[in-house]
């Protein structure tokens, strides 16, 4: 299998928002592979391996595709420690960027690259828009399989049931490839992925994506990465989504601690008048 | 001047309560807009249920036809497109739910849409204002496209009410369907007689603290004497306590009930933003020190093995008082 996983920088969520001239303060900020595009590797690997003995499938490729300003080469390359074959650097500044501007580069690589199937994370935990996965899928006239809770590939290779996270449950859905798959929480977990390859009797640590390992950071730092411009792929455009204005939520007025439950089903009864 | 297609969700002959946040909106978006509210209601059972959405919108779309008896991204798109068009619409929306933003940004891409997701307020009729970095601050943007395709946040708009009068229902052709190669196979359904999560009064949630699945039934004994829903953290979801779809947070369900019981709960930035927009919450954790408290109205630091058969036996002298 050869598969695009598009991956994003993002400012380590566990920092406290600044907001400085309208906007997100992010001098000094210390930045992270998005979560959710870190288990899209880690997916990505699961499909091309054999989970039991740790050897990649013959043939399979996983290429790691990212645009940001130039320092996002460390976590691209965190990526390529992780275990991904090689990437693409579209060097451009975050402004210069919306959603429809990422699709027309991935519409465009995908043209070029011809994988089998474009794995990502279901959305950035910056700015929480969710939304190209399925831009890419609706541009590309692919199936797509969006809130990915486990992947099952067909032992013809040819289509994945995909379990999906939705109101009221879990639904399966089946697409041809090539698809696109945006992937949830729950993707990482032990035996969420089945590629046919590995014996299903195995077990993955469940704990998230596997962090690079020492031979794997040595490795990465050989691995190919070629660079590129949003222009050589026709996405220099203006983005159509601007920011205006960033403001921070007023804090919540302070609250009280109580001493006993009496007390609390008297106060939510009488004062907050909820019950 | 432009119409507002609002992509409403149904079942059983009535809109989804969630579709009432989404027509809210549309109705806010028509008025800049100069247009009107065009409610589309396309699957299995949707011209049964055009005669409810008319009570809510002016005018009511539904599109039925044997290859949509399943949502599927792939089919629904371009018949949400093409109406969008055929309809003049310059704003298409639907509710943030699982649905809405599988949906959405594909109808964006077929229609070359900038997409505005999960917003909370519009204030422009190309501005909207819409959380980001998990709900810990708020991003005004402008959106320049002819056509802006819209997810409301279903917690940040109320219910809308009833017109006087019943709007017209037409129905439309799906035209050709292809599935582009996706089949729906199955949905696993969580059958509950609790109410939704993303629309109760109260919530009851719990968290890595309750240690098992089994320990929840406690929890359920006091959202069932409150008519409440259940949540739980990701903690508790991913140890597999209970079911995956009771997940609040920044990646689950956002909730915003009048009461939130946060149970065992540390309070993970992940998790807040699923529930700070809640109007009281209780937080009930052993540890004075985690950071739930510093958002709970009224924190109690105790066990919940103690905490909780006392509050539902507190709260059953209360009802018996009144």
């Amino acid at each position: 299998m050869k598969i695009l996983v598009p991956i994003k920088r993002v400012p380590d969520p566990t920092q406290k928002a600044k907001v400085k001239d309208g906007h997100i303060d992010l001098t000094g900020a210390s930045w992270i592979v998005n979560t959710f595009d870190e288990y899209a590797i880690e997916t990505a690997l699961r499909l091309c391996e054999n989970g039991a003995d740790n050897t990649r499938i013959q043939g399979s490729e996983i290429i790691v595709l990212s645009i940001g300003p130039e320092d996002a080469a460390k976590e691209i390359r965190t990526c390529l420690a992780m275990g991904a074959d090689r990437a693409i650097h579209v060097v451009a500044k975050d402004l210069e960027i919306d959603s429809l501007t990422v699709v027309k580069v991935l519409q465009a690589v995908v043209a070029a690259e011809k994988p089998d199937a474009v794995v990502m994370g279901k959305q950035a935990v910056d700015g929480d828009a969710n939304q190209v996965g399925q831009m890419l899928a609706g541009k590309l006239e692919w199936p797509q399989a969006t809130f990915a809770a486990s992947l099952e590939l067909a032992a013809d290779k040819r289509a994945m049931l995909v379990g999906r996270e939705v109101d009221g449950g879990v639904e399966y859905k089946r697409v041809a490839l090539p698809a696109v798959i945006t992937v949830d929480l729950r993707i990482v977990a032990a035996k969420a992925v089945k590629n046919g390859v590995t014996p299903d009797s195995h077990s993955y640590p469940g704990e998230g994506a596997r962090l690079p390992s020492l031979k794997g950071i040595m490795a990465a730092k050989k691995k190919p990465m070629t660079t590129a411009k949003l222009a050589d792929y026709g996405a220099a455009s203006p983005p159509v989504i601007t920011e205006k204005s960033v403001t921070l939520p007023p804090p919540r007025a302070a609250g009280q601690f109580v001493a006993d439950i009496p007390t609390l089903v008297k106060k939510l009864a009488d004062e907050a008048k909820v019950l | 001047m432009g119409n507002v297609l609002a992509f409403c969700e149904f079942s059983d002959g009535q809109l989804r309560t969630s579709a009432l946040a989404n027509l809210a909106f549309a109705r806010q978006a028509a008025k800049l807009h100069g247009g009107d509210v065009i409610a589309l209601l396309v699957g299995a059972g949707a011209a049964a249920a055009g005669a409810n959405a008319a009570k809510f919108a002016p005018k009511v779309v539904t599109v039925e036809d044997s290859a949509l008896a399943h949502y599927l991204a792939e089919t629904y798109a371009p018949i949400v497109a093409k109406l969008a068009k055929d309809n003049g619409a310059t704003v298409v929306s639907a509710t943030a739910t699982a649905v809405g933003k599988d949906l959405m940004p594909r109808v964006a891409a077929l229609l070359d849409a900038g997409m505005a997701s999960d917003i909370a307020k519009i204030e422009a009729v190309d501005t909207f204002v819409r959380p980001i970095l998990a709900g810990n601050a708020y991003s005004t943007v402008q959106v320049t496209t002819p056509i802006v395709v819209v997810t409301p946040r279903q917690s940040e708009f109320d219910a809308a009410a009833e017109l006087g009068s019943a709007g017209a229902v037409s129905a439309a052709p799906a035209g050709a369907v292809d599935a582009k190669g996706a089949t729906f196979e199955r949905l696993d359904a969580q059958k509950s007689d609790r109410p939704e999560l993303a629309d109760a009064k109260v919530v009851v949630s719990g968290g890595r603290g309750m240690k098992s699945g089994e320990n929840f039934k406690v929890l359920e004994e006091l959202a069932d004497l409150l008519g409440a829903a259940m949540g739980a953290s990701r903690a508790a979801t991913d140890a597999g306590m209970v079911p995956a779809d009771w997940q609040v947070g920044q990646t689950g369900k956002i909730v915003a009930p009048n009461l939130y019981f946060a149970v065992a709960i540390s309070g993970a930035i992940q998790h807040l933003a699923g529930m700070k927009g809640s109007k009281t919450i209780v937080a009930i954790n052993k540890n004075k020190e985690e950071p739930i408290f510093q958002v709970a109205d009224y924190g109690v630091v105790m066990e919940w093995e103690k905490a909780i058969p006392e509050l539902i036996a507190e709260i059953k002298k209360l009802k018996a008082s009144r």
